[in-house]
């Protein structure tokens, strides 16, 4: 790159990478047509990277295990029921939570593209995105759940569940023994997000399940 | 709280321009420029067409092609508009001494 510098003595000009470039590209023309607004572009990044994450469906799920009417409610209109949290917004709407138990274990994918329930999730973490994740969930879903280091038992249904641009699933797992009596909060803490996801499972912090 | 035994969690996007390009897909659908079903449409097939081998790595880069072709085919940002406006771009970044910011028309031709 550096050649006889004689043209760069007055300093270097700036140069954008094409994706920064096709990125700028289309907000400004975005915001000139005012089909968006750059203040409401900075807010909803600014959601999605500090506001909205795993913990909030924690809270669902450890609501969920301890209120029997709330979990019926989850599990007849899981849209309505988060929404009563405050977490609403996009990719939220039409959501069904599955419930797992001793028989059945639920495990949510996009074979499409990557919809996923971002008001109790967030945003997706790369391998949810990637094609292996997507292309194998379906297939052979035991081996995939090995790679995360999850073992069922051989006789438990592994339900696999196809999100869609309509539907967003929200897996509710099984509490973790020895939790009795725990208040939300602490339950919400044996709550992760792959667990949410089916790529895992709930556990008391520390403990292996 | 975060349990102790989980891994850092990995940053939402890992870069600006991701930030940026989710933002504006987000926002012109809840504009009415398009259908969300429309746009997970568009994006399924970039991804589609990506091959299998990719790892997730470049999902935005996808998204943000899904996008420019979504604005296209709804005449929002025909595409003749927009290679005009992404070499405007690029002369105004290099035109501008580095550090400064880059503002659309320093670079342009006189004409």
């Amino acid at each position: 790159m550096p050649h006889d510098g004689h043209d760069h003595e007055h300093g270097e000009t700036s140069e954008l990478s094409p994706l920064e470039l096709r990125v700028r590209t289309l907000e400004s023309l975005l915001v000139e047509k005012g089909y968006v607004d750059p203040a409401a572009l900075d807010a909803l990044i600014e959601t999605y990277e500090s506001k909205v994450g795993p913990r909030n469906g924690a809270r669902v799920v450890a609501k969920a295990w301890d209120e029997p009417e709330f979990k019926a409610w989850l599990l007849e209109d899981a849209s309505a029921a988060i929404a009563s949290l405050g977490y609403t917004g996009r990719q939220g709407e039409d959501m069904v939570a599955l419930e797992n138990t001793p028989t059945v274990h639920n495990m949510v994918v996009c074979t499409l593209c990557s919809c996923y329930p971002w008001p109790v999730l967030g945003l997706p973490p790369t391998w949810y995105k990637a094609a292996p994740y997507r292309a194998r969930a379906v297939a052979m879903p035991r081996a995939v759940l090995a790679e995360f280091g999850v073992t069922l038992p051989e006789g438990k249904e592994i339900r696999v569940w196809d999100s869609t641009a309509e539907t967003r699933y929200l897996v509710l797992p099984e509490r973790p023994a020895g939790t009795e009596g725990w208040p939300q909060e602490r339950l919400a803490d044996c709550v992760t997000r792959d667990s949410m996801i089916g790529t895992g499972v709930a556990a008391i912090p520390g403990e292996t399940p | 709280m975060i349990r102790p035994d989980a891994p850092p969690a990995e940053p939402v996007f890992k870069a600006p321009w991701e930030a940026q390009a989710f933002a504006m897909a987000v926002e012109s659908h809840r504009r009415g420029v398009f259908a969300w079903p429309e746009f997970a449409a568009a994006l399924s097939a970039e991804l589609l067409a990506a091959g299998a081998g990719q790892d997730g790595d470049d999902y935005y880069e996808h998204w943000l092609t899904a996008l420019e072709k979504l604005l296209a085919a709804k005449a929002a940002i025909p595409e003749a508009e927009r290679l005009t406006r992404y070499a405007a771009w690029d002369a105004a970044a290099k035109a501008t001494p580095h550090g400064e910011p880059i503002v659309l028309g320093r670079g342009a031709k006189a004409s």
